[in-house]
Parts: structure tokens; C-alpha cells; sequence
């Protein structure tokens, strides 16, 4: 799925990044506690989170993800977009809470998650 | 509380790792790894340090702080557990899995920490599985 195929399914705003549209994605992570997402190891990742502050950014950057959407209408400050640019990274908001955004996502075809055993 | 620096430096260091030419995977475990020990210490230790070493062979972190010392590692290191007060949760820690992240993604860890007497974690990374062929 196409980093522009979730503006239009999540009916999102971009604030960063808008050179990759064409970016390529096969999973997502949707999480508000970091160290949740630091566990979750894959690839072409975007992550939706409520979490609006720099280190949501961070854990993104360290896990290579490219692609965040800030769900239930959070709108990044201008800190945060001008650390996205520098970190090269695509940042949106959509209106959707978490659950609506992850289940429109699914629905849409975009099925890779992180699955964990329960020992 | 102000946490707004508090990251910033496994991010450097993960960009210094890459440029050596390290292993993108092995990156971004070091990475992990020593964003969840950094944001312990500020979290949890009250601050502190944390010292990255590289040598031919490996690449190993000392995280020390002078905070309150961990009453009982066995639930620290349990996935789940935290002790993180609502104020933290809402900034976006406290899931109770920064030790087991630092555990999975590091070769070896050993945690040195008592009560009243701060804490020092030791990480060790090994580089010669991406070895020296490259
Ligand atoms: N440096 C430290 N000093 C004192 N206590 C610590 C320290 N590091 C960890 N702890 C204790 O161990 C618990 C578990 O740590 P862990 O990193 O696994 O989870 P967390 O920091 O609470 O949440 P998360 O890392 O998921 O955001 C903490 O809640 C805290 O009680
Ligand atoms: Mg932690």
C-alpha cells in the first residue's frame, strides 16, 4: 500500500514528507507506549499513534519507519514537522481514533503486523 | 518533567553507527537497545550516563545512573511491568517492555543495580557474526 493510498483512506492531512507519496508499505503498528512499537520488528512500517511529542519521532527514526499518522485529528507543532523533515520522515493526521484508522487500513488490504506468542 | 532531549543521543549514535559501515540490522538493535536504557535513566534513574564503546570485535554500552536501584530485577526484566506513574504512560512509556527490548536486541546484558544505589547496565553487541569478510 502506498503512503498515498492511506492519505485517501484515512482522508489525512500531510505536515511532512509529502515527496513519498509513492513510498511503498506492508505493515503497521498501532501503539501510544513506544517501547510497544520497539518490539515490533518489521519492515516498510507506518506507525499510528495518539503520542504527539519527540520521542514518538524518535522511535520511529530508530526503527527505520518512514510513514506516521497522528490519529483522532492531532495536529503535529511545528517542532515536530521541522524533526520529521530532518529525519526525512512523511507525518499526517487524520481524523480517524486508532481503532477506526487501524480497521479502515486493514479493510483496505494492508494486513502485516507483528504477532507474538503467548507463553 | 522535561524529556524533550531525552533519545537524542541513541539517535546520534545510531547515525555514527551507520556511517562505520555497521550491519543495518545490528544498527538498529544497538539503536533500540540503547534508546530504552536512556530513556530509563531519565525516566526512572533520575539521569545519568551512558557510554558507547567500539572496538574490532563488539560494541558495548555502559548506562550508570545514581537513582532510587531496582528492588527486584526479576520483575524489571518481566515483558509488562513498570512502575511508570500515569504522567509518563501519557507521554508515551511504560509499556513495561524498555528491559526486555534491551535484553532481546543485545548479545549479552547484565544489570547491576540496588536499592539506593543506582544502576549500572552493561550491553554487549557482537560484530563478528557480520564479520570481518566485509
Ligand atoms: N535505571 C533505573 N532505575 C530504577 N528503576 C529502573 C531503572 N530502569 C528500570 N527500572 C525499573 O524497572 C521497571 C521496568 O523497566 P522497563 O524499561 O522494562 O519498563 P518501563 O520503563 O516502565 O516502560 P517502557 O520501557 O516500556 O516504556 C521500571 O518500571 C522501573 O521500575
Ligand atoms: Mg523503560
Amino acid at each position: 500500500m502506498k503512503v498515498e493510498d492511506i492519505v485517501r483512506i484515512l482522508d489525512a492531512k500531510i505536515f511532512a514528507g509529502e515527496e513519498q507519496l509513492s513510498l511503498d508499505l506492508n505493515s503497521a503498528c498501532g501503539a501510544d507506549l513506544m517501547s510497544d512499537v520497539m518490539a515490533f520488528v518489521k519492515d516498510r512500517v507506518v506507525l499510528l499513534t495518539g503520542l504527539m511529542n519527540p520521542q514518538a519521532l524518535r522511535t520511529a527514526d530508530l526503527l527505520d519507519i518512514k510513514v506516521v499518522v497522528f490519529v483522532r485529528g492531532k495536529k503535529p507543532t511545528a517542532d515536530l514537522v521541522e524533526m520529521a523533515k530532518e529525519m526525512g520522515m512523511t507525518l499526517m493526521t487524520t481524523k480517524y481514533s486508532m481503532f477506526l484508522a487501524c480497521g479502515r487500513l486493514y479493510e483496505a488490504g494492508l494486513r502485516g503486523g507483528g504477532v507474538r506468542g503467548i507463553d | 518533567m522535561d524529556f524533550s532531549a531525552a533519545g537524542k543521543a541513541s539517535t546520534e549514535a545510531k547515525r555514527f553507527l551507520a556511517r562505520l559501515g555497521l550491519d543495518q540490522n545490528l544498527v538498529k538493535r544497538i539503536a533500540i537497545a540503547m534508546y530504552e536504557g536512556e530513556m530509563n535513566i531519565a525516566i526512572h534513574g533520575g539521569g545519568g550516563s551512558a557510554e558507547l564503546e567500539i572496538s574490532t570485535d563488539k560494541v558495548e554500552i555502559l548506562f550508570q545512573d545514581k537513582g532510587p536501584g531496582i528492588a527486584d530485577l526479576e520483575l524489571a526484566m518481566t515483558e509488562g511491568y513498570s512502575t511508570a506513574s500515569e504522567e509518563v504512560r501519557s507521554m508515551g512509556f511504560g509499556a513495561g517492555m524498555g528491559m526486555p527490548n534491551m535484553k532481546r536486541n543485545a548479545d549479552s546484558m547484565i544489570v547491576d543495580s540496588e536499592p539506593g544505589a543506582g544502576t549500572r547496565i552493561s550491553l554487549m553487541f557482537n560484530l563478528s557474526k557480520t564479520g570481518p569478510e566485509r
